[in-house]
């Protein structure tokens, strides 16, 4: 299998911070990867630079080896790459169906029935005709799934599919997304959800101040020493005191908890 | 000619001083409260003529003069804001309040004529006809006075940003509205605040244009608030010392270009204004980028 | 249901037409048909403006540049190609490609910007031109540039400017009504919601508010000659009036930003109340004054205009009874088995 998506030893400094310091990660075609991190390790802004919405200071991104480095996003979307926000971005004064078309404007002929038919496969169908800005948040997500996928993306990208939405809509997103991907579309996925993220990928990248320092499947990853020193060491209010015995007794586990406020004592 | 130049750079110093107060205050306004005043110019002009009122009819010096028209043009500008500009919130918050106070400058204007006509008026006094001889040069009375009243003026509310607790608060303000909030800062009276500290410097500016333009009727703000923008923005927005450094560089050229041509010399503003927005929109002091519209 | 709605909106406008082609038959007064004509131009003037302000959320405080440069080009036209009598009508496409002409620059160079920072250029542009049309020659300095006249027997002499006036008017809502059907439309909303989202999606937001700001500055122009012609002159001030631009927002503003017919409301409303009172009060200030109060009180506190806060009153008194919001749709299916190693359903 080919790495459909690449980047290669990426760097990014907003004034004195560096926020990737040599990130490079490899998405294969055709499958679900995941982007892992604590907070502050630069995995939007490393969806910033895929996408065009920064401009890296060194580094490329090979989109099937054609560099696709800085040009911007409207270029990146054209080459077939899409993305969603950590904060959803829709067109609130838009219907959901003018959502829709808007990411096909450039096509010829009517999109409407592929439009409508992606708004089926998440669910919202019923919505079509109704301002954008009345959705609720988890509708907003799906719909800037729909209309990231109506163009027809060789890869998509999304950042926090599953950020501050309840249960049931998560299993919902998880499944549309191994659907699609059944079919072919090849996904990079940033989450804070680990129950989402190991269930969901096949490969898991783990990005720390900056640089990529894991990737593997996600059994080896919960175990990456690399990966524990990351998590572990950038928050202490994870640390779990089984998790120091194991260490003691040689062997480590991880159990990063989800963030979700509740207590998980010795899970 | 070499004589006309140098006397056009002295007055652009010293108008440059004296539209540095307002352009302070305009950007200041900005600063803290994101918004466009585009009713500073004809604000001017009000304080102008509150100043020809007092000078007319009750026979009160120019100068002493301030001591009331410095209040009054504070209690008006908190009154709009109060009015006016409070109520305004949300995303497309910017371009509203330029639209209001284009509104609120139209009004103005209006009352401007119905109390006083159409007809040009100047302010007098015996300073303002009368120069002194330096170096040369008859420089009036008026713009020295009016030069160094303005200095005093920008060094006293320099020292009320940096070294009193409300101008803490303003600047906390002008960085970050809400951490501002979170650390217990009254936003809304610091923002009244401040428009009323941006427009009270009008008051000043009004006398010393009153006293030095050659004449001045309602319709004289629109010239007054071309120049300012393109001062405040030139200076970077929210910076108040570009805001200085811009007033006297431009009022010089224009001094300069006055001498080739009066009709024209106001161009330079237009010009200075457009180049600057497409070439380097956050100005060439701005130390703060404009915030998300 | 939808065919009823379709056949009477249908309907009304049909009415509109009527009434508005009956108009100056109706009163054949020329003191009301004045008042029409000045109407007529406005709407064309204030849907123009919707075009691009309303549409990409971009307010332009600029427009009266295409206006009074469409009468100064009518006008110079006139009198250095010496063209009289009825000919000069034929100079009103020449107007139009003026002002779209002068928007292409215009536009290059404000467009760039952030919207607030459009404002403050338009501003400073339209204040260039006037200062222009003040200091060159071929302008006319302080004099300006006068219409030949036009030897139309008085009595009906206004109507035929009317029916320009309308012509244009109507023209610009179609034009209005087709952009906002089309993908060049949606794309411009799209600019006016998230211009940078919009950017990512494929949409190209130069090209595309320049082309709607060409749009509007062709209109303007072409309205700014037949207000030329019909007042047989144009100076500096009233070519290039600041209060054109307020005038016209206010009218989008109290009609409906950013929808059809809220311009030609706000339009029919306020044009010929500015007429009327500037006609019984000499003092013009007044009307300036009042425009004001008026443009602060709709944004204070009619932000979106009597259209779409009009359609939200019937709406309600509709469906009152009704439940608001439709059923939420179909909940999300439940996933067969759970997705793998997630230990455990929660």
């Amino acid at each position: 299998m080919t790495a459909l998506l690449r980047t290669a030893a990426v760097r990014k400094a907003y004034g004195g911070v560096q926020a990737l310091a040599g990130a490079s990660i490899e998405v294969e075609e055709g499958t679900i990867a995941g982007l892992i991190g604590p907070n502050g390790s630069g995995k939007t802004t490393l969806f910033n630079v895929i996408t065009g919405y920064e401009r890296a200071d060194s580094g490329q991104v090979f989109l099937r080896d054609k560099p696709i480095t800085n040009k911007g996003p409207d270029k990146v979307f054209a080459a077939g790459i899409g993305r969603t926000f950590q904060l959803t971005r829709i067109f609130a004064r838009l219907t959901v169906l003018e959502n829709m078309l808007v990411a096909t404007q450039h096509r010829k002929g009517s999109q409407r029935r592929r439009a409508l038919e992606l708004l089926e496969f998440v669910g919202i169908e019923g919505h079509a005709g109704l301002l954008a800005g009345s959705l609720s948040y988890g509708q907003r997500k799906l719909l800037e799934l729909a209309y990231v996928l109506v163009a027809d993306p060789a890869v998509v990208l999304l950042d926090e599919p599953a950020g501050g939405v309840n249960p049931t809509l998560v299993n919902h997103i998880a499944a549309r997304i191994r659907e699609l991907n059944a079919a072919g579309r090849t996904f990079l996925i940033v989450e804070h959800n680990m129950e989402f993220v190991m269930g969901l990928c096949a490969t898991v990248s783990v990005l720390e101040s900056g640089a990529c320092v894991a990737s593997g499947p996600p059994g080896i990853i919960r175990t990456d020493k690399r990966v524990l020193d990351a998590y572990l060491g950038a928050d202490l209010d994870d640390a779990d005191p089984a998790a120091d015995e194991d260490a003691a007794a040689g062997t480590v586990t991880i159990d990063v908890k989800e963030n979700d406020g509740d207590d998980h004592p010795g899970e | 000619m070499a004589r006309q130049i140098y006397e056009a750079i002295a007055d652009g110093i010293l108008v440059g001083g004296v539209y540095a107060l307002m352009a302070v205050g305009l950007t200041l306004i900005f600063g803290v409260l994101d918004i466009i005043n585009i009713a500073q110019g004809v604000l001017v002009i009000l304080g102008a003529y509150l100043s020809y009122s007092l000078s007319t009819r009750a026979h009160i010096d120019l100068f002493v003069g301030l001591l009331i028209t410095i209040p009054a043009m504070f209690v008006i500008g908190t009154a709009v804001h109060w009015l006016f500009i409070r109520r305004l919130r949300g995303g497309e918050r910017t371009s509203m309040t330029l639209l209001v106070t284009y509104a609120v400058a139209l009004i103005i204007e209006g009352i401007l004529y119905a109390v006083y006509g159409p007809n040009y008026v100047e302010l007098n006094a015996s300073y303002v006809t009368s120069s002194v001889h330096l170096l040369g040069f008859y420089l009036p009375y008026i713009y020295i006075y009016g030069f160094i009243l303005a200095v005093v003026l920008v060094v006293a509310l320099y020292l009320l940003l940096y070294r009193s607790r409300f101008g803490r608060s303003v600047r906390a303000t002008m960085q970050d509205e809400t951490s501002a909030r979170l650390v217990g800062i009254d936003v809304n009276r610091v923002s009244a605040l401040t428009f009323g500290i941006g427009v009270a410097v009008t008051a000043v500016g009004g006398m010393v244009y009153g006293a030095t333009s050659g004449g001045f009727n309602p319709n004289s703000g629109y010239d007054l608030i071309s120049r300012l923008l393109a001062i405040i923005i030139l200076g970077g927005l929210g910076s108040i010392g570009g805001a200085l450094a811009a007033s006297v560089f431009m009022l010089t050229l224009e001094s300069l270009v006055d001498i080739w041509s009066p009709n024209w010399a106001i161009v330079v503003f237009y010009a200075a204004l457009v180049l600057v927005l497409v070439i380097r929109p956050t100005g060439f002091l701005g130390r703060k980028a404009v915030r998300a519209q | 249901m939808i065919g009823k709605d379709l056949l009477a909106k249908a309907g009304g406008l049909v009415l509109l037409a009527v009434a508005a082609i009956a108009f100056p038959y109706v009163f054949p007064n020329p003191l009301v048909t004045n008042y029409g004509v000045y109407a007529m131009i406005f709407v064309a003037v204030a849907s123009a403006w919707n075009i691009f302000s309303g549409y990409s959320g971009y307010i332009s405080l600029g427009n009266a540049v295409f206006f009074g440069s469409g009468a100064y080009a009518a006008g110079i036209a006139c009198r250095d190609w010496k063209i009289q009598g009825d000919a000069i009508f034929a100079l009103l496409p020449l107007a139009a490609a003026v002002g779209g002409a002068i928007a292409v620059p215009f536009g290059l160079i404000a467009l760039r910007v952030r919207r607030h920072t459009f404002i403050v250029i338009t501003i400073a542009v339209f204040f260039i031109f006037q200062l222009m049309a003040y200091n060159f020659a071929f302008t006319g300095g302080s004099t300006g540039v006068a219409a030949p006249f036009i030897t139309w027997p008085a009595q009906t002499y206004n109507n035929p400017f009317y029916f320009m006036a309308l012509a244009t008017a109507a023209g610009t809502i179609a034009v209005s009504w087709l952009i906002r059907r089309s993908r060049f439309g949606l794309r411009l909303r799209a600019i006016r919601d998230d211009e940078d989202r919009a950017r990512g999606l494929g949409v190209k937001p130069m090209r595309v508010k320049l082309s709607a700001f060409v749009i509007s500055g062709a209109i303007t122009g072409l309205a700014g000659a037949i207000w030329f012609y019909y007042l047989t002159q144009v100076q500096p001030p009233s070519g290039f009036d600041p209060l054109f631009d307020l005038t016209v927002v206010l009218m989008a503003f109290l009609g409906g930003f950013g929808t059809i017919s809220g311009p030609v409301l706000g339009a029919l409303i306020i044009e010929p109340g500015q007429l009327w009172l500037t006609a019984h009060y000499t003092n013009g200030y007044l009307a300036q004054i009042l425009l004001g109060a008026l443009f602060l009180v709709v944004v204070l506190f009619l932000p979106r205009g009597i259209i779409p806060t009009g359609g939200e009153l019937i709406t309600r008194l509709r469906t009152r009874g009704r439940p608001a919001v439709l059923p939420p749709a179909a909940a999300p299916r439940r996933e067969q088995g759970t997705p793998a190693g997630s230990g455990g359903a929660r």
